[in-house]
């Protein structure tokens, strides 16, 4: 057995960029990304895996990353909501999100655009009811989803997340 | 004068308080669907919330709370946290400066307990570190001494157990004079003859449970020492004034000292007009000379926030046999926990609205909150009239079940239209289309019943595949509510409002706005900029963030208000400034205050109106609901939703759909899962594991319908939109799954054992 160690370092390739740091192992990956890479645009909704504003894509899948610890994420490639307008231009679904009242306080926005854009990438045309599933690890306590299922539904029939 | 600029802020992007937070003008006048403003950066990630904020030197506050519903504290040991690494401070109630206690309404809340606490979350002692792990470590080493005392858990009990506020907090405020113990505020309303008899009675006893606002964004907030013994504050809150108003005193500061600069705000329903960690973290940051953050996770939210007050209600109607209301007889238990917040308010909702929007010429109505050791009650989307429409809808739909007439027509018959008395004695003037409301719910259609097989999520129990169809029934169900629009009861109520006109680089016209009315996510942020734009007539107007510091109350985003006030004081103020431009012939900077028309308090022993109307106005909702329930398994799925809603006149038609599918959704939350547990006092489902909230795959599609009226006094026309979603949509939800299931379902939320078993 190899003997615990409090602090080790990771290296996580971040929208683009690599991170090598030294990080407590005990550091839940989304406090490595909130606080020490300093992207907020991730957030903390109930600290138990349940609403899904954490969510980001690791290796390509949606994970909730405050049921990660940083250092499981040694290696991986991971997207933030900051990543996705890579370039500065506005996914659609940024888009879509935004026109379409698609948030209200806004606080799930980042984990839900994840979560569908990963829906849309391997399902590029879903159903309403391939939708809701899609989403229904991330929570949103303002809207109703109404108009969430709504702009996703647009971004699908316009071709593409 | 311009906002102050945080200079110690170092990480945040688009700190409201910063020039880069300020929100230009894209769209939109007033009544045309426009995108949200802050709609850009809050898909990119670069809106500031609250619990992103930064700044250099920044200390990480962290809060010690009872374990104990209610006890006796007979010391505080601290000397072993202060010594503890990386910790700044460690502070008890004896480190409070000013006022000890503090209040919404009534400053009956200590700061930090004295020498008691009475409910499970209270705040005892606080902390600062280096790093939020080192605060909690040290925390943790904080010892206090509790004796336990019993608990009042009973509301039907507690008037007649020891009182919690011996002092009486609520007397001597108007309300009538009720000397039993831990009553917060007791309220009767006498109208006509309450015994006058009906061709048939309906009886029935309904029971609410304690709902959360569980907004997604936790507390939190940033205090920043001004170096000159002032504080700056950036939080997420709902009333920027008020908020300055409870602080300062228990800083020993005056409010000019105090300046609440508002942060990005992750949602609010109600849960944010009382103070969370304002002073907690203004008296760490003092201390130390030092910014002090405060994030609370969920389960300190949880236990550390009001709810939704948990209801008991007793209710009898009589009617003839065609079908017209004779009387309405009802008795409202409200439990208000450990302090008074909001729940006098709470109170008098709950007793005008009781009978619903139909014309009751005589009535007997009584409505008591108490204080108990249970976890605290104040502010939640549509207060006191969601508790009393489940009631009142369920004695409909009863009433029309006895009396053999459609429930709709039943309603029809009885809907009160301008002109009528309310019970209270107020007669309705202005627009309130009740009927209206009524006819046009009705007649949306709901899809036909699905065939099967079909796929398992479009079954009760989802993707549990639970069923294959075997045991389901179809029910639809209607109801209808009303709730007040702004504040009421005499209440001064006001909204501040400042233009700045200035010629631009070009010589064009430009405008900054100034209403530190709160963006909780409703949209008031578009509001403000389309009224501007349109009584300005130029496309370019900023809004400056909202902040004590440079204009002055917005009052506060609830009661369905911010709206109908931030408009009028924009309307105003943008008015005034254009004339004084004409007159003066440069840049001006004008400020002018918004009343809506005038309210008198109610009279304490009748609940009659005294010299005038209690009430501001009114708005009402209608909806329908197709459920099916799994009677073998006791398993709800909600199929569609058609609503229509009273709204004056929609300033922004697309957020006003969004308000009423969100406030629709917390509806169904609470008829269906919603509920904090308690046992003796304490929360036992303090986390979203076990509290729920309704998923994608628990709202259904919902149909939604303006029925646009303009109101008189209303500035455009308008009206609040916010809550009468939320108020029908409970009872509205429960209409359906008695019609699935034929049982009474007199409690919500509704557990699977009591629709299992038919």
């Amino acid at each position: 057995m190899p003997e615990p160690v409090s602090e080790q370092t990771i290296s996580v390739e971040i929208n683009g960029e690599t991170y090598e740091q030294e990080v407590e192992a005990r550091k839940l990956l989304v406090h490595f990304i909130r606080d020490v890479v300093d992207l907020t645009g991730t957030h903390v909704g109930c600290d138990t895996g349940n609403c899904g504003a954490c969510t980001v894509l690791m290796d390509g899948k949606t994970i909730k990353s405050c049921m990660l610890l940083a250092i499981q994420a040694d290696g991986a490639t991971i997207t933030t909501v900051e990543g996705l307008a890579a370039g500065g231009e506005l996914t659609p679904l940024q888009r879509a999100f935004s026109a379409s009242h698609a948030l209200q306080c806004g606080y799930c926005t980042p984990g839900m655009l994840l979560s569908a854009a990963y829906l849309l990438e391997q399902n590029p045309h879903p159903s309403e009811e391939e939708i809701r599933r899609g989403i229904q690890g991330n929570i949103c306590r303002c809207t109703g989803y109404v108009n969430i299922v709504e702009a996703i539904k647009s971004v699908a029939e316009g071709g593409g997340a | 004068m311009s906002a102050p600029v945080p200079l110690l802020v170092a990480r945040c992007r688009a700190l409201p308080g910063s020039a880069a937070g300020k929100h230009s003008l894209e769209l939109g006048r007033v009544g045309e669907s426009a995108a949200r403003v802050d709609g850009i950066p809050k898909t990119t990630g670069e809106f500031a919330y609250s619990s992103d904020l930064a700044a250099a030197g920044m200390l990480w506050g962290h809060t010690v709370r009872s374990r104990h519903a209610h006890a006796r504290i007979r010391g505080i040991e601290i000397s072993e946290a202060v010594g503890m690494p990386g910790v700044h401070a460690v502070l008890t109630h004896d480190d409070v400066p000013g006022e000890k206690r503090y209040g919404l309404e009534f400053p009956d809340q200590p700061v930090l307990a004295i020498d008691r606490v009475r409910y499970f979350g209270e705040a005892v002692a606080l902390v600062a570190a280096e790093h939020p792990e080192q605060a909690r470590r040290a925390a943790a080493k904080i010892t206090v001494d509790y004796e336990p005392l019993e608990p009042v858990v009973d509301p039907e009990r507690a008037t007649e157990q020891e009182p919690l506020h011996p002092d009486r907090p609520t007397a001597g405020h108007g309300y009538l004079d009720d000397p039993r113990p831990n009553v917060i505020r007791s309220m009767v309303v006498r109208h006509g003859d309450p015994d006058a008899l009906g061709d048939v009675s309906v009886e029935g006893v309904y029971e609410v449970g304690i709902q959360d606002q569980a907004f997604l964004g936790p507390e939190s907030g940033l205090a920043v020492p001004d170096g000159e013994g002032g504080i700056d504050i950036y939080v997420a809150t709902q009333w920027l004034h008020v908020d300055r108003d409870q602080v300062a005193p228990c800083l020993a500061l005056e409010p000019e000292q105090v300046r609440i600069h508002l942060a990005g705000v992750g949602g609010a329903f109600g849960g944010r007009e009382d103070l969370s960690m304002q002073i907690h973290g203004a008296m760490l940051a003092l201390h130390t000379g030092r910014p002090v953050k405060i994030v609370y996770g969920r389960e300190e939210s949880f236990t550390g926030h009001v709810h939704r007050h948990p209801a008991r209600i007793w209710a009898e109607h009589r009617a003839a046999l065609d079908g017209r209301l004779v009387a309405v007889r009802m008795r409202i238990l409200l439990d208000g926990g450990a302090y008074a917040s909001s729940s006098t308010a709470v109170v008098a909702n709950a007793c005008a609205f009781a009978c619903g929007p139909y014309r009751v010429d005589n009535a007997l109505i009584e409505s008591t909150c108490v204080y108990s050791n249970n976890p605290p009650c104040g502010a939640m989307r549509g207060f006191g009239a969601v508790q009393t429409c489940f009631a009142h809808e369920a004695q409909m739909d009863k009433l029309a079940a006895v009396l053999d007439i459609d429930p709709v027509e039943l309603r029809l018959l009885n809907a009160l239209e301008p002109g009528d008395v309310l019970p209270t004695g107020q007669t309705l003037t202005g627009s309130f289309p009740v009927a209206e409301v009524i006819r046009r719910a009705a007649a949306l259609d709901p899809p036909e019943p699905e065939e099967l097989p079909r796929d398992p999520l479009r079954l009760p129990g989802g993707s549990g595949n639970t069923t294959h169809g075997q045991g389901v029934r179809r029910g639809i169900g209607f109801a209808a509510g009303f709730k007040n629009i702004c504040y009421s009861e005499g209440f001064d109520d006001s909204c501040a409002a400042r233009v700045r006109l200035f010629a631009g680089g070009a010589g064009e016209l430009q405008a900054e706005v100034h209403c530190a009315g709160a963006e909780v996510g409703q949209g008031v942020t578009n509001v403000i900029l389309q009224v501007a734009r349109t009584e300005l007539g130029i496309e370019s107007v900023v809004l400056a963030p909202a902040s004590t510091a440079d204009v002055g109350s917005a009052g506060s985003a609830s009661a369905s208000r911010m709206t109908w006030m931030a408009a009028g004081a924009v309307q105003l103020a943008c008015r005034a400034a254009l004339e004084e431009r004409e007159r003066t012939g440069v840049d001006v900077d004008v400020e002018r205050v918004y009343r809506h028309p005038r309210t008198w308090p109610l009279d304490p022993e009748t609940g009659q109106i005294t010299g005038g109307p209690a009430h501001v106005s009114f708005a009402c909702a209608a909806m329908k609901v197709v459920a099916e329930v799994d009677v073998e398994l006791g398993l709800t799925r909600l199929v569609w939703i058609g609503t229509a809603q009273d709204v004056g006149k929609a300033v922004n038609p697309q957020a006003v759909y969004g308000q009423i599918e969100g406030g629709t959704a917390q509806g169904i939350g609470l008829a269906l899962m919603e509920e904090i547990q308690t046992r003796g006092g304490l929360i036992t489902n303090a986390s979203f594991t076990d509290y729920l909230i309704p998923t994608t795959l628990d709202v259904p599609p919902i149909v939604a319908e303006l029925v646009e009226d303009p109101e008189p006094d209303g500035p455009y026309g308008l009206k609040g939109v916010g809550e009468p979603p939320t108020v029908v949509s409970t009872a509205a939800v429960l209409s359906a799954l008695r019609a699935a299931t034929g049982r009474e379902l007199a409690r919500v939320p509704v557990r699977p054992d009591e629709i299992v078993g038919l």
